[in-house]
């Protein structure tokens, strides 16, 4: 079959963005994940042929612990901004406009502030002299002896706390999109308060979820500037391997192996989103299924 | 005697604004019951108040006998036909139908049976995979009719279920819920501001206005018997006439002396006395129309007038005449081959009359309420009481 006239316009129109993102996306990553296979040279850049030695510094055993502790306080900071986010976008589409506004704009109040400085705030306020250390020892709730900082936990914290606006913001556009007329017919029906917010809230915020989802994991997985600043030794992620790479070692090639692997990770569960989003749901069962 | 569903004393304010006021009213089991009103008159708070999204301030409502006031919607045995359907976006016909049970937590094999049974009921067997946004708005309207009858409710709350219908669709739709409504035997209560709907489905109509019922009475008690000029208004047109009792003829019937209007009969259910105010509605079709002079006994009103619009609708004609300060509404049936006639023309003398007894005095007279009758372009209103005839629907 020819082309139609149609296929001929959407190739025409979807054609620049394409463009965009080989340039800008697939060129750059598909570079660092070629540098992964040359050479260091002494000057921290990259010397002439191709090789093998990064894959087997890869295979450094330190490296699986971190990459473990990268995802799981990732897959952490995110589930936990988004069982925060969810309520609070629910709470902020339903309020009245005034009260709103007032709540989104709490929302964004934090990226005024330097990114640094917030997270160098956080070291203020949970170091061991610090005021939230001596109020907890003070209320009986944690021993004297006790660390808030320089551990994965503190870093979790941290990630939650920088991450949380990325996950309430998506949801809460869809949550304004969302007709709260589908509760009260939930509810109409016999649903309860709960049920009607899980089957029928929930699905209809699910794109919101989605991107939210994205929004934090994706950056989590990368990030290095937090866990340096209030992680200990035993709570590097792998950006910091990154970094140490780079900064330290001055070996491209290494940190390019390392960067692939980030990339690889994260690009399984964007494949993962994509295909819940194409799954259609809502196939009613078959006799089969029922019998 | 309590009603199978009953709502006492009900009041609800919104701010400074009584939407729902003192509200008593009683629907008996089975029955087809409309809330019959114009646009913010109340009757979708009514019916949140029956559903349970709406706490009333005032008031009780009871269903079989249960106090349901304080219930939480969940736990009320009504289902609501919501304004815009409300229909799920993500589920499919199918599911969407099965909500109900599935939260009910019923067994799969049940809630197969019966989703298949709704299904078959709304003809949509073939449709049951698609997604809301996929069908059309009267197969929404039906999704959401079997979505709410599939749990049984005692009572099915329908708000403005055809408003978003164009006139064919909503033609049949109302063919429709009447047979299902035959079909389920369960009470509906309709709500719409349209009065042929009202009319053509209705065991028994409430009018309401303001927040309040004007009257209750079935279609042909609130048609026939307007107890105020709203109700006669708002149902169908009508001709008002506004003057006081003149003479006392015997113990059923007054002459009625009206301004600029020759005086009249009029038949006295309201047992008037001689000089009180009497506000008399006369329907259009209660007049006869001809250009010679019929012989007629005194129970009949006859007077000469002059034509001064004719609208020809095929099965029937509008005329509005003049009769001194008076312009009158009137419609006539053809029984006969028109052509075969002389029709009457523009600008004809003709005698119209109608029978005392087919003119009816109401209780209850506002001048606004003329506004509610549709009038024709070049209305002149002179004499407090000018009857508004209606527009011709093409
Ligand atoms: N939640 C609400 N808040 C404020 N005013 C309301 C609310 N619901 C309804 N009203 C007002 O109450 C009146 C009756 O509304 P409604 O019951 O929807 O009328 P109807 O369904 O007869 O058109 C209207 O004036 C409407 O503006
Ligand atoms: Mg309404």
């Amino acid at each position: 079959m020819a082309p139609s006239r149609r296929t001929l316009h959407e190739i025409l129109v979807t054609t620049p963005s394409f463009v965009w993102l080989s340039v800008l996306f697939c060129v750059p990553t598909l570079i660092v994940f070629a540098m992964t296979f040359k050479p260091a040279d002494m000057y921290g850049g990259l010397g002439p042929g191709w090789t093998l030695e990064t894959l087997r510094h890869l295979a450094n055993p330190n490296y699986p612990a971190i990459i473990w502790r990268t995802i799981w306080l990732s897959a952490a900071a995110t589930l936990i901004s988004l069982v925060l986010s969810i309520p609070m976008a629910y709470y902020i589409a339903r309020a009245t406009p005034g009260l709103r506004n007032a709540l989104l704009l709490l929302t964004i109040v934090p990226f005024w502030t330097n990114f640094l400085i917030r997270i160098f705030a956080w070291k203020i306020l949970l170091h061991p002299e610090g005021f939230l250390k001596r109020a907890l020892v003070a209320a009986g709730i944690i021993a004297p002896d006790t660390s808030l900082l320089y551990n994965p936990e503190a870093v979790l914290v941290v990630m939650v706390y920088t991450y949380l606006p990325f996950a309430i913001l998506p949801i809460y556009a869809a949550a304004e999109k969302f007709d709260f007329h589908l509760l009260e017919a939930a509810m109409d029906l016999g649903a309860s308060r709960l049920t009607a917010f899980r089957k029928v809230f929930l699905p209809g915020i699910r794109r919101g979820i989605l991107t939210a989802f994205l929004m934090v994991f994706i950056p989590s997985l990368g990030s290095y500037v937090i866990p340096d600043v209030v992680g200990g030794p035993n709570s590097e992620m792998i950006g910091n391997k990154i970094a140490q790479r780079v900064f330290v070692d001055r070996n491209l090639p290494h940190a390019s192996g390392l960067s692939a692997f980030l990339t690889l990770a994260v690009l399984v569960p964007l494949a993962v989103v994509w295909v819940v989003q194409k799954r259609t749901s809502g196939q009613p069962p078959t006799m089969q299924e029922v019998a | 005697m309590a009603e199978f569903l009953e709502f006492v004393d009900v009041s609800k304010t919104f701010g400074r604004l009584r939407a729902v006021d003192h509200v008593s009213l009683g629907v008996r089991r089975g029955e087809f019951f409309s809330l019959l009103g114009p646009s913010g008159c109340g009757k979708t708070t009514l019916l949140r108040m029956l559903g349970g999204f709406e706490i009333p301030d005032t008031g009780r409502i009871y269903l079989d006998g249960v106090d349901i006031t304080d219930l939480p919607p969940n736990r009320r045995q009504v289902n609501t036909i919501f304004q815009n359907y409300a229909l799920f976006p993500h589920l499919s016909v199918w599911e969407n139908i099965a909500f109900g049970l599935r939260v009910a937590k019923r067994p799969r094999r049940e809630i197969f049976n019966e989703v298949e049974r709704m299904l078959a009921l709304i003809q949509m067997e073939e449709h049951a995979h698609k997604k809301p946004h996929q069908i059309s708005g009267g197969q929404k309207q039906r999704v959401a009719i079997a979505r709410a009858l599939i749990n049984k409710p005692s009572v099915l709350l329908l708000d403005e279920p055809l408003a978003a219908l164009d006139l064919k669709l909503r033609q049949r739709m109302l063919i429709e819920l009447d047979l299902i409504h035959d079909q389920v035997g369960i009470t509906f209560l309709y709500v719409t501001h349209d009065q042929g709907e009202a009319m053509s489905l209705s065991d028994r109509i409430a009018v309401m206005n303001q927040g309040r019922i004007e009257q209750l009475g079935t279609p042909a008690e609130v048609y026939e018997a307007p107890r105020s000029s709203f109700v006669a208004a708002f149902i169908g047109d009508t001709n008002f006439f506004e003057g006081r009792v003149a003479e006392i003829i015997n113990d059923d019937y007054i002459l009625m002396q009206i301004d600029g209007f020759p005086s009249v009969v009029c038949f006295n259910d309201k047992k008037m006395k001689v000089n009180d105010l009497v506000y008399l509605s006369v329907r259009p079709e209660k007049f006869r129309i001809s250009r010679e002079r019929p012989q007629l006994d005194g129970r009949y009103n006859l007077i000469s007038a002059n034509v001064e619009d004719i609208i020809y609708l095929g099965s029937h004609t509008k005329y509005w005449v003049r009769v001194d300060e008076y312009r009158l509404a009137i419609s006539q049936q053809h029984g006969r081959f028109l052509l075969d006639e002389q029709p009457i023309r523009w600008k004809d003398d003709v005698w119209i009359w109608w029978h005392a007894d087919d003119g009816y005095m109401l209780e209850r007279y506002s001048e606004a309420d003329e506004l509610l009758i549709q009038t024709p372009p070049e209305e002149v209103g002179q004499n407090g009481a000018v009857p508004a005839p209606p527009r011709a629907e093409v």
